[in-house]
């Protein structure tokens, strides 16, 4: 279970309430960091017309995505209500100020919709 | 040479009326010193607004409010008044009328204005005591002296008059019951559906109804009446019976002069009588083409050619009147014109919604409105009406035609925005001639707050009330935020309790200069806010604190924070800056130079008048600003809550129509306005002539070059709502543009809300409230203007030329790229 983490790049490189793009062969991904210097990552696509959620505003464990508002939770990648629908999660961590992802398993798919 | 000029003609009018006294008005404007003028009024008062009574009797105006030519003013003009004294003899041979006071008065023109009569159902008892009619302030006292006593009320007539005088009795804590031969009220003005909602309205005030109902006599007791016995043979017991079931023009002195008169003296379109052209006869006792009217309207309308013909103008004439009936009864609306019951081959439009008590029917033929009544919702009925009267051809509007002129979009936004486009002159209160301008000053030199006050001061909407909506708008137009009575306080969002003033002056009055303590200060519910909330603080703090305040790229859109217009497939678009609009051959090309260099997938000409290159990914934003950096080029802002661009039209230096530098000033306002950070986008042009080329009356600040120098209008807005802008002011020089135009940003910087377009905030303010700060107060303007300059000076650095050197790098890059 020790999975195949890949480092990406210091926390620090990803601003607080922020977001930076990581491109992988699963398409963009968006990692977050939000203002409890807490790391999350989803498909950089929203599940409502595939809007960049990277380039959103993070407010709280949440992103909300540039093109209409919907709003994502990062913990689960769902839209929060009335909006439904979900954004594939990675796995993230932390390690000695380190970002690191596994893309070895592949994304955790939504719950069943 | 004073020997030459011929004697003054005399006219006589014989009336004093509100026909009449509208007719003195209209020839003293034309002819002051044509005739001597005599007028008999048989009424032992001056002028007054007749269609005033019923507030009078529902106790919402006193009869001195109600004076419209107090006695002073027929002095003041060389009127002889001979008030009290009516007319009992026409001698036309002698050219004579002769007063009830002996007096004699001879005439070169006679005026009849004598109005109509009251109909008295040739009742038993009907001669008795406590019998009135509602026709005049004796009247109104009569009635008044009875609602003291507390006896009960009967009202014979359920048509406008009558239902006035119920619910002015009922107002005053008589017991009233209406008594109507027709099966439903008003049945001259509305159809049933409508006559029933009124029914109910009124019958929530203590108005109680008999329809269908006859009477059959009045019981009378020592000569004073003492109940109403109906043909069913119910008695109503009443101490006062007001008999409101029509008038009749009063034709009798006419009739004894032998001038021609059938159901009124009948009159020719420029309202001399058929058969003595040396008398005019206007108003309530004219039969013209067949009709006689009983609405002020027409009266004044009447009057006015009148006038036009006695001082031998001679170029008026009186086609007739197409009329309109309100009710005035306060609280309840509605509204008839034409035809409202249809007719073979007509078609009825209907809306109906018992709920809220709203009924409307549009009747139309070969589509053409010819009539309809309101019920409710009478907003529109002066656009109904318009449209009837002249005839317009309601076939593309048929669709939306029953929900109103906002609707149609034909109008622009509402009310308020409508009032505040018409000129001064424009007339609101038809029934007492109130124009915009006088309400307005009235409104600001008296310092009133109120429709009550607005009333009372100007008469205006106190007569039928049609005309109550757009007082209010006036009101609220030039109150701006002090007229709501009690402003509802919305939160900024749901992270907090705080409106966006109450954010906004806790910024400036507690010192806030973060983010985090704007939301510790007034106790946000949410850690770090919200999508909503964090760029108005982030805007809030930066227009407060220029200079001081650390822009937070976190807390900014990402339109904002990337400096261009994110697309929906992620990619962004560019929008070099082109000041006024103008552009060189070698700027073209860089621009081309860009696009084919980054192959930008399409390129198109904005609303703006400028290049817009799409479909640029973020990651290459910073290579293209540099390239078009070194072209020349800075941040066109178009994805901004910012200055966007200033449209111009081609101006004096070529356009054989344009009067000032159309495109320079345009130049020197962009110039001195981009990089500003403002409430929401905004917008100038700048045309050179009226003919407004550049659309600057759809702009946030507009300006019009005229010739003696530039009109400067304000919020407008061609987006989702159609605004016309509303005129600041007029100035001479390019320096006072541009100081009114500094000012006015700072102030909606200041003052609106984030997110709020100008249009809105003008609407929610009021112009007048803007005009104080940024025209009438020199000081006050400068000041605006000084720190919108200092301002400035931390916002005019080019964005993109910093990210293109470097600044922000990671915003533009991933973070990793990974297999």
């Amino acid at each position: 279970m020790e999975g195949n983490w890949i480092p990406i790049g210091p926390l620090a490189d990803i601003p607080r309430r922020g977001a930076r793009v990581v491109k992988s062969r699963h398409g963009d991904i968006a990692v977050f960091r939000t203002a409890d210097d807490q790391v999350f990552a989803l498909a950089d696509r929203c599940p409502h017309r595939g809007g960049p959620l990277s380039q959103g505003i993070v407010h709280g464990h949440t992103v909300t995505c540039p093109l209409h508002d919907w709003r994502i939770a990062l913990e689960s990648g769902e839209a929060i209500a009335p909006d439904t629908g979900c954004a594939a999660r990675f796995p993230v961590r932390v390690v000695d100020g380190t970002v690191e992802l596994d893309l070895a398993e592949s994304a955790t798919a939504c719950e069943a919709q | 040479m004073d020997l030459m000029q011929p004697p003054r003609m005399r006219l006589v009018v014989v009336g004093n009326g509100m026909a009449a006294t509208r007719l003195l008005e209209e020839l003293l404007k034309l002819a002051p010193e044509r005739f001597d003028i005599t007028v008999f009024g048989a009424e032992p008062h001056p002028g007054y607004n007749r269609i005033l009574l019923s507030p009078v009797l529902a106790g919402e105006q006193t009869p001195e409010q109600i004076v419209t030519h107090p006695v002073s003013w027929y002095a003041e003009h060389g009127i002889r008044l001979r008030m009290g004294v009516a007319v009992t003899r026409i001698d036309r041979a002698r050219r004579e009328v002769h007063g009830s006071d002996g007096s004699v008065e001879r005439y070169d023109r006679l005026v009849l204005a004598t109005g109509s009569r009251p109909f008295i159902l040739p009742l038993p008892g009907a001669d008795a005591r406590g019998v009135v009619a509602f026709r005049d302030l004796a009247d109104v006292e009569t009635m008044l002296a009875h609602a003291q006593t507390g006896r009960p009320a009967v009202v014979i007539g359920g048509g406008l008059l009558g239902l006035e005088a119920a619910n002015g009795l009922a107002a005053r804590g008589m017991a009233v019951t209406v008594v109507h031969l027709a099966p439903w009220l008003m049945e001259k003005q509305l159809d049933e559906p409508a006559a029933r909602l009124l029914e109910k309205h009124l019958a929530a005030r203590g108005i109680a109804f008999r329809l269908g109902a006859q009477t059959a006599a009045l019981e009378t007791q020592a000569g004073a009446v003492r109940a109403v016995r109906l043909a069913s043979g119910e008695q109503l017991p009443a101490d006062l019976v007001v008999m409101a079931v029509g008038i009749r023009p009063d034709t009798r002195l006419a009739e004894a002069a032998g001038l021609a008169v059938e159901r009124g003296v009948r009159v020719h379109d420029t309202m001399q009588t058929l058969t003595d052209p040396r008398i005019y006869a206007i108003g309530e006792c004219v039969n013209h083409r067949g009709t006689s009217y009983g609405l002020v309207a027409p009266l004044f309308e009447q009057a006015k050619v009148c006038a036009n013909h006695l001082a031998e103008w001679g170029i008026a004439r009186y086609p007739g009147s197409v009329t309109a009936t309100r009710l005035k009864v306060t609280g309840i609306d509605l509204f008839s014109a034409g035809r409202f019951l249809p007719e073979p081959g007509d078609e009825t439009l209907l809306f109906e919604d018992a709920g809220r008590g709203v009924y409307k029917k549009l009747v139309v033929r070969d589509n053409r409105l010819v009539g309809g009544c309101l019920y409710g919702d009478t907003v529109d009925g002066a656009w109904y009406f318009d449209l009837l009267r002249e005839g317009t051809d309601i076939g593309a509007l048929r669709e939306h035609l029953l929900f109103g002129r906002h609707h149609v979009g034909d109008a622009g936004t509402d009310p308020g925005a409508r009032v505040a486009q018409l000129p001064d002159s424009a007339e609101i209160c038809g029934c007492n001639g109130v124009c915009k301008g006088e309400i307005v000053r009235t409104i600001r030199e008296k310092q009133l707050y109120t429709l009550d006050e607005v009333r009372a001061h100007t008469k205006a909407s106190s007569s039928c009330g049609s005309c109550t909506g757009l007082v209010e708008a006036l009101l609220a137009h030039t109150l701006g935020g002090e007229y709501s009575a009690q402003p509802s306080k919305k939160p900024l969002c749901p992270c907090t309790e705080a409106s966006h003033d109450e954010v906004r002056a806790a910024i400036r009055e507690r010192a806030l200069k973060t983010i985090p303590d704007v939301m510790q200060a007034l106790a946000w519910k949410t850690p770090d806010g919200c999508h909503k909330c964090r760029p108005a603080l982030n805007y809030y703090l930066l227009a407060a604190w220029p200079g001081e305040y650390r822009d937070d790229p976190q807390s900014r859109f990402i339109n904002e924070r990337a400096h261009g217009n994110i697309q929906k497939d992620g990619s962004f678009s560019v929008v070099p800056r082109l000041w006024g609009g103008l552009v060189t051959p070698a700027e073209l090309r860089a621009i081309a130079d860009v696009a084919e260099k980054y192959r930008v997938p399409e390129m198109k000409i904005t609303g703006g008048q400028r290049i817009d290159l799409f479909g640029i990914p973020k990651e290459r934003l910073p290579a293209v600003w540099r390239d078009l950096a070194a072209a020349g080029f800075v941040s066109g802002h178009a994805y901004g809550k910012a200055l966007r661009t200033v449209k111009t039209c081609v101006g004096k230096q070529w356009c054989r129509f344009g009067t000032q530098d159309s495109t320079g000033l345009g130049v020197k306002l962009e110039k001195m306005t981009w990089g500003s950070w403002m409430p929401h986008k905004f917008k100038m042009a700048v045309s050179g002539c009226p003919r407004n080329c550049a659309e600057a009356t759809i702009k946030d600040f507009g300006v019009v070059c005229v010739e003696s120098g530039y009109e400067l209008h304000v919020g407008g807005n061609g987006g989702i709502k159609v605004r016309i802008t509303d005129l600041l002011t007029r100035v001479a020089s390019e320096e006072e543009v541009m100081e009114h135009c500094a000012a006015f940003i700072q102030l909606y910087r200041e003052e609106a809300h984030y997110l709020e377009r100008t249009a809105p905030w003008v609407e929610r303010v009021g112009l007048a409230h803007i005009r104080a700060k940024v025209v009438d107060d020199a000081d006050s303007r400068r000041a605006l203007a000084a720190r919108f300059y200092a301002s400035q000076k931390h916002a005019q650095t080019d964005p993109w030329a910093e990210r293109a050197a470097g600044n922000e790098a990671r915003e533009f890059q991933p973070l990793a790229e990974v297999e």
